[in-house]
């Protein structure tokens, strides 16, 4: 029987490029360019490391976002994932963490999976929360932040390393795995991964296809409404001192003047 | 006045810093109520009735340690169906954020998360985050339902404001989901005796620059010198010369102290994601160019192992 399984993959703003927000208060797409999350291209590497321990799997990438994000899935298949699904709605725009952990729970239900398998937070909104709401409305077990993944006879293994303890997690399939940057490098696309990604299929979805209500989504659908946002003043420009064998002293000195000596 | 619901973080009932302050910011928008999971209660009320709590709801079962986050959004989702709270306030921690991700859920309402202050508005408490690297600062309400929000640590000032405090028995009634993920084994971190970075006044990194696992005893005296938490880059931590529990950035720890000395550090987006928001600034770098310097209230531009052993040296002689 065949392990299908789905990666969750955001198309972000580059993160050393200047983000910004747009004048509706959401980011601002056109000030830079878009990629697929670097953090999701770990959860892709594992998905590719199980299905590749597997007798027989099979791996969906799936995206929530505008036209561009195809890049993210285009990327993702050349790095080997099977077939791809996009869900895109001009309705979409805006839309918070839980607007958008039911859009992908709805396209995961839709594509059919044993296992989901999600980065530990995107690069741009960071709040590394979607994976944990994805699993409550699936209803199913979340083994979430790992370091270290294995399936094995229906069951998902891992390690979590939090704050306090390292834990070694266990559950039953289907459940959600979101894993870590320190779960093993990505693997780059090879020129043949690359040309092979031209002919996967990749799905179009839109809300209506998802039995989504377009009232439950986007900036109008938000559960949470942002106010106000600034740019924090650049800092002023700081004394910078040239080592000529006083520097260690001359820190101190200015430690001791901020009062932290 | 109405009652803000407040997640208790603690080992064992030892109540951690983080959890103090949300009590002060709760307090901002109602009467705080302390939800206790796990064993410890007595000894925590203590502490949480000196800093404001009216109330400590206890609950505690094996489920808390034996299974990952669902068991304590179903405890927390009994305690905001016997209180009936303004907000609900969880510490921006891994685990926090999840469990309080899965409770909005479940509350029908909007989460924010790794807010950094917090106020009363007309609308409900207004949060403010700091995004895009700490390039921006947004301030954001949930319009639906009860706010749900996470706070990160340095947020808000510990003040003491005693109150009642009772311990009261929480009813909490598991779900089939609580038992999904089983935690099987469980290795407590080995503690250092320095601060918890997260928590910590100053703190003192290493990046790359510091160049092997052996010298990371240059930034260790410092950091002790000055009684700090010790923290290190991404490029450090790949290169297996400190544990990645230390990794301050993006995907490691962000810090808010008073102070954070970087060292042998360029300054990466993701490693600014992580620490721009210190009061003060201080680098030790030998590239004059390092992005860090844009950022610093004081550099040094020079050799750390020049710069920091004499630092180090004239702390402790100003220390006595
Ligand atoms: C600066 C900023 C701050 C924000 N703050 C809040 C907030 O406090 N509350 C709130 O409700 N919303 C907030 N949002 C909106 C929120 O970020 C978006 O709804 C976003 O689509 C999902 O959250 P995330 O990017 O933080 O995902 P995370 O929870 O960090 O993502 C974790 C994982 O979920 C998967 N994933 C997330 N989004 C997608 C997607 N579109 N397609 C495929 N997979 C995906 C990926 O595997 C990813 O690695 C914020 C957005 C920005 C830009
Ligand atoms: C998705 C993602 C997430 C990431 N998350 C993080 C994160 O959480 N934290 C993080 O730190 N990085 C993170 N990174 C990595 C980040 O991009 C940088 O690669 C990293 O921060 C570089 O570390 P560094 O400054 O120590 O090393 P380098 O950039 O190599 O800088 C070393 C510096 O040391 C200086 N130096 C060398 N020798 C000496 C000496 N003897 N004395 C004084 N100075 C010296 C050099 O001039 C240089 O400026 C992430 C990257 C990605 C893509």
């Amino acid at each position: 029987m065949s392990l299908r399984i789905v990666v969750a993959v955001k198309y972000v703003p580059d993160a050393t490029g200047d983000r910004h927000f747009a004048d509706d208060l959401t980011t601002d797409r056109d000030a830079v360019d878009g990629l697929l999350s670097e953090l999701d291209e770990y959860a892709v590497e594992q998905a590719l490391q199980i299905a590749g321990a597997a007798d027989d799997a099979e791996i969906t990438v799936l995206t929530v976002g505008p036209e561009d994000a195809k890049d993210a899935l285009r990327k993702a298949l050349s790095m080997g994932a099977d077939k791809a699904v996009h869900v895109e709605d001009d309705a979409l725009h805006g839309t918070d963490v839980i607007g958008t952990s039911l859009v992908l729970a709805k396209a995961i239900e839709h594509v059919g999976y044993d296992l989901v398998v999600t980065g530990m937070a995107s690069t741009d909104g960071t709040a590394g929360v979607v994976p944990a709401l994805i699993a409550e409305r699936l209803g199913i077990p979340q083994v979430t932040l790992l370091s270290e993944v294995a399936v094995t006879d229906g069951k998902v293994t891992g390690r979590r390393d939090g704050d306090a303890a390292s834990e070694q997690l266990e559950a039953s399939l289907p459940a959600l795995v979101s894993v870590t940057d320190q779960s093993g490098e990505a693997r780059y696309p090879s020129f043949k991964g690359i040309m092979a990604a031209k002919k996967k299929p990749v799905e179009a979805l839109d809300l209506s296809d998802l039995g989504i209500d377009a009232s439950d989504v986007g900036l109008g659908g938000a559960w949470t409404a942002v106010q106000d946002a600034t740019q924090r003043p650049p800092r002023t420009a700081g004394t910078i001192v040239k080592d000529e064998g006083e520097g260690g002293k001359q820190l101190a000195a200015y430690l001791a003047e901020q009062k932290f000596i | 006045m109405a009652e803000v619901l407040v997640l208790v973080d603690h080992v064992d009932g030892a109540v951690r810093k983080p959890t103090l302050e949300l009590l002060t910011l709760a307090r901002r928008i109602g009467d705080p109520v302390a939800v206790h999971l796990g064993p410890g209660a007595e000894a925590a009320a203590t502490v949480l009735a000196e800093h404001g709590a009216v109330r400590v709801l206890a609950a505690d079962a094996p489920e808390f340690t034996d299974y990952l986050v669902v068991p304590k959004v179903d405890a927390l989702q009994a305690a905001a169906a016997a209180v009936s709270p303004a907000a609900v306030l969880v510490a921006s921690s891994a685990e926090g954020k999840e469990i309080a991700a899965r409770l909005a859920l479940r509350l029908d309402s909007g989460i924010i998360t790794d807010a950094t202050d917090l106020v009363a508005g007309d609308d409900g408490p207004v949060a403010t985050q700091s995004v895009f690297a700490a390039a921006f600062t947004t301030r954001s309400r949930v319009s639906r339902g009860v706010p749900v929000i996470t706070v990160k640590p340095n947020s808000a000032p510990v003040e003491t404001a005693p109150a009642a405090g009772t311990v009261e028995p929480l009813a909490v009634t598991f779900g089939e989901l609580a038992t999904g993920t089983k935690i099987v084994a469980r290795t407590p971190r080995q503690s250092t005796g320095r601060p918890d970075l997260t928590e910590a006044a100053i703190v003192v990194s290493g990046g790359r620059g510091v160049n092997g696992a052996e010298n990371f005893s240059v930034i260790e005296a410092l950091a002790d010198s000055l009684g700090a938490a010790v923290g290190a880059s991404r490029a450090a931590v790949d290169a297996g010369w400190y544990p990645h529990a230390n990794q301050v950035g993006q995907t490691g720890k962000s810090v808010s102290p008073q102070l954070y000395i970087a060292n042998g550090i360029s300054g990466a987006i993701q490693h600014r994601a992580g620490m721009q928001t210190s009061k003060t600034i201080v680098a030790v770098n030998k590239d004059a160019e390092a992005p860090i310097f844009d950022l610093v209230d004081y550099g040094v531009v020079g050799d750390l192992f020049q710069v920091v052993p004499q630092l180090t040296e004239e702390v402790k002689a100003r220390k006595g």
